[in-house]
């Protein structure tokens, strides 16, 4: 009986399997941000306990920091009490950070894979839910809640039950205009916000090979707004071309042993899978979310739907409840939806070729008036590589803001908010109540509708220009 | 992590699916460092409402909270476990949970049980009819008792024995660590380290 990817990866790592007892999985790879480890931490330092594996460990600052004047000290003090505490606890443990300013700071999801830290069959853990977006090199890569931090600083283990395994296969090729988060949209409104409950997807068909790495950490990313705490796609040459060279990605002979090793990963063809989800490339077309999770979603050509549309009752009392807190009406076009600010970043969207679709819609264009656009790259090798090809200037031209690294307007914990009743346009995950700012609306898009958005004032593809 | 045998009282109905964890603790309350005072940034957005049912009199005092299906979506962020429990509720019942979400809750002892969305839809019914009507949420029996119900209800040995004996998930696997040794001796050799790359190595982008 053939294995899955996941299975693989899965049976890879575990160090103890006892009857009626979960496996005890070890951990290749844990990353660490200021928010979700500070109490981690200090239970270790109550417990007298140290860092098991330091050297697995590495640290960055992304989700308090700001993204202007980075120079200066963070001028809200709870965050910088924060972000000081994450300086003393890897000072103290001995784990690698890398703090505001560093040149190797970023979101911690962009930071990993950028080091060639992130590689195919490893075990990654970290303290935040998009941590699925490392599945795309065909790791096995989910997010942790801080007691579970404490467990694999402390032991470099989590105990963990098998998950089921979910295929979705997108067969046939993306038609143009049509990006890896069109496509993840799609996919989480046809499978509902719980429908990956308990599984780990894997991606596979036509349309996901030929995406880059960066639309498969794309697609991986969004795998938990599908309720899956991990996303996979199987490694290939794809996936090798993007490692290699990269700081801490193996070489010489070690590239070799690891590639052969890489190769064994992929899903078995007699392997079967718990649920199978068939999507079709052809029928998708650019997706935009309406309401107030990110399964609300709908082709931009769409209309806003009518609650009453809906059978299940608990959809149609959420859908009822996501266009009042939108102040949507049913039947409105989805173009015709204003926006005051675009976004432009985040672990979903903040990587170089990210910037690149962006840019490509703004080049010679101009921001509506009274639009803000801001645009905050994901690392600040993004933001080096972006300004070495001049995208920078292109988004300034255009009167966007160009910023430094961080989670900034995805989640709102720095200055970066939308105001009460402020819409925005956001290369970002989760379009909950509230997420970018309190009373904020939030309807998540790809990044090149998010660039013509910024053109038009109001929801629009590229083609639409 | 205090043990969970069995708990009895009044409850909070929750009538809304997809309750993500950004309502039940909105990331301005993320910026602490304690693992306390989050009660008063339990759906904090919300209460801001005084329709709220939180805000109901008749629900003050209760321990349980009733909720709709997809409980505890979205981020990963601890803090929700801790707000609910910081606010005084020992146990949610939903017909779904996040994952990480009711992991997050049975390791720090806040019991997230799952029961059909009929039983839960009943219960709910019940205490909007009468917000005094007690419920039980029995661990050692796996069941869910109120007037004229009981509900058993799935969780598997371990982790009922976990919550029963009230022991923390770091102790019991530090008994294991022979075997951790043991199982890091045979990774492979090219598998990467944090430890800063060579000096000259240039960084590809």
């Amino acid at each position: 009986m053939g294995r899955t990817l996941a299975r693989k990866v899965w049976d890879a790592h575990v160090v103890r399997r006892a009857d009626n007892e979960p496996d005890l999985l070890y951990i290749d790879l844990h990353l660490v941000h200021e928010v979700t480890s500070p109490q981690a931490f200090e239970a270790l330092r109550l417990a007298g306990r140290p860092v098991r594996r330091p050297d697995l460990t590495i640290a960055t600052e992304d989700h308090n920091v700001p993204t202007v004047d980075t120079l200066l000290p963070i001028a809200d003090p709870v965050s910088a009490a924060q972000v000081e505490a994450l300086r003393k606890n890897c000072a103290d443990f001995g784990v690698r950070l890398h703090p505001m300013n560093d040149p190797g700071q970023g979101i911690v999801h962009v930071v990993g894979p950028q080091l060639g830290l992130t590689q195919p069959g490893m075990t990654i853990v970290c303290g935040d839910s998009h941590t699925s977006t490392h599945g795309a090199f065909g790791a096995l890569a989910f997010g942790i809640g801080t007691s579970q931090v404490e467990h694999v600083l402390a032991t470099q283990t989590l105990p963990q039950r098998p998950p089921r395994t979910m295929a979705v296969t997108v067969e046939g090729a993306l038609p143009a205009g049509v990006t890896a988060k069109d496509l993840i949209l799609a996919i989480i409104a046809r499978i509902g916000t719980g429908g990956g409950q308990g599984y780990v997807i894997e991606y596979r068909g036509e349309a996901v090979r030929s995406l880059s790495m960066e639309g498969r950490m794309t697609v991986c990313n969004m795998s938990i707004e599908a309720g899956a705490r991990a996303g996979m796609i199987a490694p290939d040459e794809v996936t090798f071309a993007h490692l290699r060279g990269r700081p801490h990605a193996p070489a010489g002979a070690a590239w070799d042993e690891a590639v052969a090793y890489w190769r064994t990963l992929a899903t078995d063809d007699d392997a079967t899978f718990d649920r199978e989800v068939v999507i079709d490339a052809a029928e998708l077309s650019p997706f935009v979310t309406w309401g107030t999770n990110p399964g609300q979603g709908a082709p931009l050509a769409a209309r806003v739907p009518d609650p009453a549309g809906y059978a299940d009752p608990a959809l149609r009392a959420s859908a009822e409840r996501a266009l009042a807190y939108m102040a949507l009406t049913p039947g409105t076009p989805l173009r015709d939806i204003a926006v005051d600010t675009v976004f432009i970043g985040s672990c979903t969207n903040g990587r170089i070729e990210d910037l690149r679709a962006a840019a490509e819609v703004l080049r010679g264009r101009r921001v509506a008036d009274g639009v803000r656009v801001l645009v905050v790259p994901g690392s600040m090798v993004v933001k080096a590589d972006a300004e070495a090809e001049g995208l920078d200037e292109v988004f300034r031209a255009a009167g966007a803001q160009w910023r430094s690294a961080g989670c900034s307007m995805c989640l709102g914990m720095n200055p970066d908010t939308l105001r009460p009743g402020e819409r925005s346009a956001s290369t970002s995950n989760r379009n909950f109540e509230g997420r970018q700012g309190p009373g904020g609306r939030t309807h998540l898009v790809s990044p090149a509708v998010a660039a013509a958005t910024a053109v038009t004032g109001r929801l629009t593809t590229p083609a639409d220009l | 992590m205090e043990a969970f045998t069995t708990h009895t009282g009044r409850a909070v109905p929750l009538r809304r699916s997809d309750v993500d964890t950004d309502q039940i603790i909105p990331s301005e309350w993320l910026k602490r460092i304690e693992r306390t005072g989050f009660g008063a940034g339990l759906f904090s957005e919300w209460r801001a409402d005084p329709a709220f049912v939180l805000n109901s009199p008749a629900h003050a005092g209760a321990t349980i909270l009733l909720a709709g299906p997809d409980f505890g979506t979205g981020s990963s962020r601890e803090h929700a476990v801790w707000a609910l429990q910081d606010y005084g509720f020992k146990a949610v019942i939903s017909a779904r949970f996040a994952d990480i979400f009711r992991g997050n809750a049975l390791g720090n002892g806040l019991l997230a049980v799952t029961l059909p969305a009929a039983t839960v839809e009943a219960l709910t019914s019940q205490v909007e009819a009468d917000p005094g009507v007690e419920i039980t949420v029995d661990l050692a029996a796996r069941e869910v008792r109120a007037p004229g119900l009981v509900a058993a209800f799935d969780i598997d040995d371990f982790t009922r024995w976990r919550l029963l004996e009230g022991l923390d998930d770091v102790g019991l696997t530090l008994r294991h660590q022979d075997a951790v040794a043991a199982f890091e001796a045979t990774r492979p050799g090219w598998l990467p380290t944090t430890v800063p790359a060579t000096a000259g190595v240039s960084e590809k982008h």
